[in-house]
């Protein structure tokens, strides 16, 4: 199995204070993976990073072995559904249109195949009935199925969702794991953060299983232990959080500046 | 009037024209500044250009329209950078940074002012009409470059229109596509405190912020789409410059850019009343509409009820049997009788006293139906004890739609009885099921 994404010694601090310690790990293509771990643990920070949103202290993420920039077109991103306003004054089709914008083409219209592209990826999710609707018109899940029309309509072969079952109705998530079968049997390879620790053996072929530091990462059945859970979820390790709390308060770097290597 | 709207004396058309692009060109750029929530920004930039206009004067001591746009630019953009410094990387929460920034740089350019106005400089007059504008004293050289910067502006935007949306609505995903998110909000800064640098020209640094976010405002209330949120934005900044230049022309000791601002609220005010569906008066038309609603409904069903347990559906009805029934508000009552009388739903048979028509027996049944349904769903779906559904589906009752009748049916399969054994009643009776 080729590898999709790969990170190396990924440490990500905020307001200096160290979220992610050393993250080491890789998942293979063609599957779908889960990234999960108790709230606070560094899965959206973890997403964020692989996406190039934050900036690591140390450490590398390689997508398809190759850097961020050389694969973005391969590379689709599902931000947290909170963190736009869903009172912006757009309708879903314009929503799932942004999914074919370009950095090579900033300016004037899209095409008419774009505009095929994000239909077709509307109708994928069951939301080409409301194309013309306001976005605020939206329940939660359907707010979240647009989210997911504009990563499709990206025609990647990676996509990264933060959180797309939270507070999604019953008929949204039935329909965004169908979908998540379909780009499975396409090939497709799927990194979803997720917090539901009851469904997620259902969901995913592949877990990350995170609390600051890497717990374990694997094949379902390997890290779906009690004992991996019970050491992401059985609090966090007293004196690491001790040490992010110094580093913060006195100012440290968390790594010296020598140590910042990336991959020639 | 007519003296104006001709438009045959070439100055006021100048100075009319030039206005008016400038309104417009705030405007369109304001509705960016409007959807980013950076209102107070706009209004921060604004303040902070006055020591850059100030100091552009001080330095090469002419009011060439050129200098002073480049030092109110340059002014413009050392307020954003130092307002972004303190709240990234400073403790300082960024409402303290814009409301420090706006306070710290007006207070020195106020300063530099008072000291141009006291030096010997017979060239400073006039330049204190940065404060509130000088719309009607522009010279034919500031319109041509003000109007120039602003039809720059207006071209900029519609260019980018479609990434300005993007970034505005969701930077991160911009970002992650790839989008060069930082420069694009470098332009859109710099296309803001350019307009606001050629906009001050007519309102002044003090009410620029009305001329920037007012329109987006007022326009918000009147769509849902951002297309027609630019131009009907646009329109308000048009009809206010327009306005503005014609108050100030027919009476001249009133100034342009504060009745633009009037002007402008004006519209905003409008916008919030009458908007349709966002607007006050439509909210209370709703409530209105509802509270008539509810008031008829509860009286038909005081109908039923009588009817019900006379086991006479359209008896005549005496309004002291329906306060016996309900403890109905007199005018409340007084008055849904009369509206259901006009509707046709009762008979008035003399002084006090009413009967269902036909169509009222069924709206009645209609009423009572999905009060009863509301109460069997709450017991049967949601383990609410019978005793405790009855308030709940009194206020229930008036919001059900057909469609969600049609669901409550099909969910309960058609029962006969509610949870207190009384008999639903349907418009036709359920067939027997087979079972």
């Amino acid at each position: 199995m080729k590898t999709a994404i790969e990170t190396h010694n990924l440490t990500v601090a905020y307001n200096r204070r160290p979220v992610l310690w050393d993250i080491d790990f890789q998942v293979p293509e063609g599957q779908l993976i889960g990234v999960l771990g108790p709230n606070g643990s560094g899965k959206t920070t973890l997403l964020k990073s692989v996406m190039g949103l934050v900036q690591p202290s140390s450490g590398y993420v390689r997508l398809f072995g190759q850097s961020l920039d050389e694969v973005r077109s391969r590379i689709s991103y599902v931000p947290q559904r909170e963190s736009v306003d869903w009172n912006f004054p757009i309708s879903v089709r314009e929503v799932a249109l942004m999914g074919r914008y370009r950095k090579d083409k900033l300016l004037g219209r899209l095409s008419r195949e774009d505009h095929r592209l994000a239909d077709e990826a509307l109708e994928k999710v069951g939301m080409l009935p409301f194309a013309d609707r306001q976005i605020a018109q939206l329940s939660g899940g359907q707010q979240q199925r647009v989210f997911v029309a504009r990563a499709l309509a990206q025609q990647a072969d990676l996509y990264l969702m933060d959180e797309p079952f939270a507070g999604v109705d019953a008929a949204s998530e039935e329909a965004i794991l169908t979908l998540l079968q379909d780009m499975k049997q396409a090939g497709k390879t799927v990194l979803i953060v997720h917090h539901d620790l009851h469904t997620a053996h259902q969901f995913f072929d592949w877990m990350v299983l995170l609390n600051t530091r890497l717990i374990k990462c694997g094949p379902t059945p390997a890290v779906f232990t009690t004992e991996y859970l019970r050491q992401a979820y059985g609090g966090q390790l007293t004196i690491l959080s001790q040490v992010a709390d110094l580093v913060k308060a006195r100012d440290f770097p968390v790594r010296e500046r020598s140590f910042k290597d990336q991959p020639k | 009037m007519s003296d104006f709207f001709t438009f045959s004396d070439p100055n006021v058309r100048l100075v009319t024209a030039g206005t008016i692009l400038l309104g417009m060109s705030a405007a369109i750029v304001g509705t960016f500044t409007f959807l980013r929530k950076r209102a107070l920004v706009g209004d921060a930039i604004a303040h902070a250009i006055l020591p850059g206009v100030c100091l552009s004067f001080i330095i090469t001591g002419e009011k060439h329209p050129v200098y002073l746009l480049v030092g109110a630019v340059l002014a413009g953009w050392v307020s954003l950078l130092v307002m972004d410094y303190l709240s990234s990387r400073t403790k300082l929460s960024t409402d303290t940074a814009i409301g420090a920034v706006l306070s710290v740089f007006f207070g020195a350019g106020i300063l530099l002012l008072t000291s141009i106005q006291h030096s010997s400089s017979a060239n400073q007059a006039g330049l204190d009409q940065f404060l509130f504008g000088k719309a009607a004293a522009m010279t034919r050289q500031d319109i041509w470059v003000f109007s120039g910067v602003a039809v720059v502006l207006l071209g900029l935007v519609l260019a980018f229109f479609r990434s300005f949306k993007l970034i505005s609505f969701d930077p991160a995903f911009a970002k992650s596509i790839g989008l060069p998110v930082r420069r694009l909000e470098f332009l859109l800064s710099t296309i803001t405190v350019l307009a606001v640098a050629t906009g001050i020209q007519a309102v002044g640094v003090v009410l620029m912020a009305a001329l920037l976010i007012t329109p987006a405002a007022a326009a918000r209330f009147w769509t849902d789409r951002i297309q027609v949120m630019v131009l009907l934005a646009a329109a308000f900044g048009l009809l206010s410059g327009l306005f503005g230049s014609w108050i100030s022309y027919t009476a001249p000791s009133m100034p342009t850019g504060p009745w633009i601002v009037v002007l402008l609220s004006l519209i905003a005010v409008v916008s919030v009343v009458v908007a349709p569906q966002r607007g006050i008066w439509a909210r209370l038309r709703l409530q209105r509409g509802n509270a008539r609603k509810i008031r008829q409904e509860n009286i038909l069903k005081a109908f039923y009820g009588i009817g019900e347990a006379a086991d006479a559906p359209v008896a005549t009805v005496t309004v002291e049997a329906l306060r016996q029934q309900r403890p109905f508000e007199d005018r409340a009552l007084e008055l849904g009788l009369w509206e259901l009388a006009r509707k046709g739903l009762l008979h008035r048979h003399g002084a006090g006293t009413y009967a269902l028509t036909p169509t009222g027996l069924r709206e009645s049944r209609r009423v009572v139906r999905l009060h009863r349904l509301w109460e069997l769903y709450l017991t049967e779906r949601m383990n609410y004890a019978a005793d405790h559904v009855h308030n709940t589906a009194e206020a229930i009752e008036h919001v059900i739609t057909p469609e969600v009748e049609a669901a409550l049916l099909k969910e309960l399969d058609h029962p006969i009885l509610d949870p207190h054994d009384a008999v639903i009643p349907y418009q036709n009776p359920p067939k027997p099921s087979a079972s």
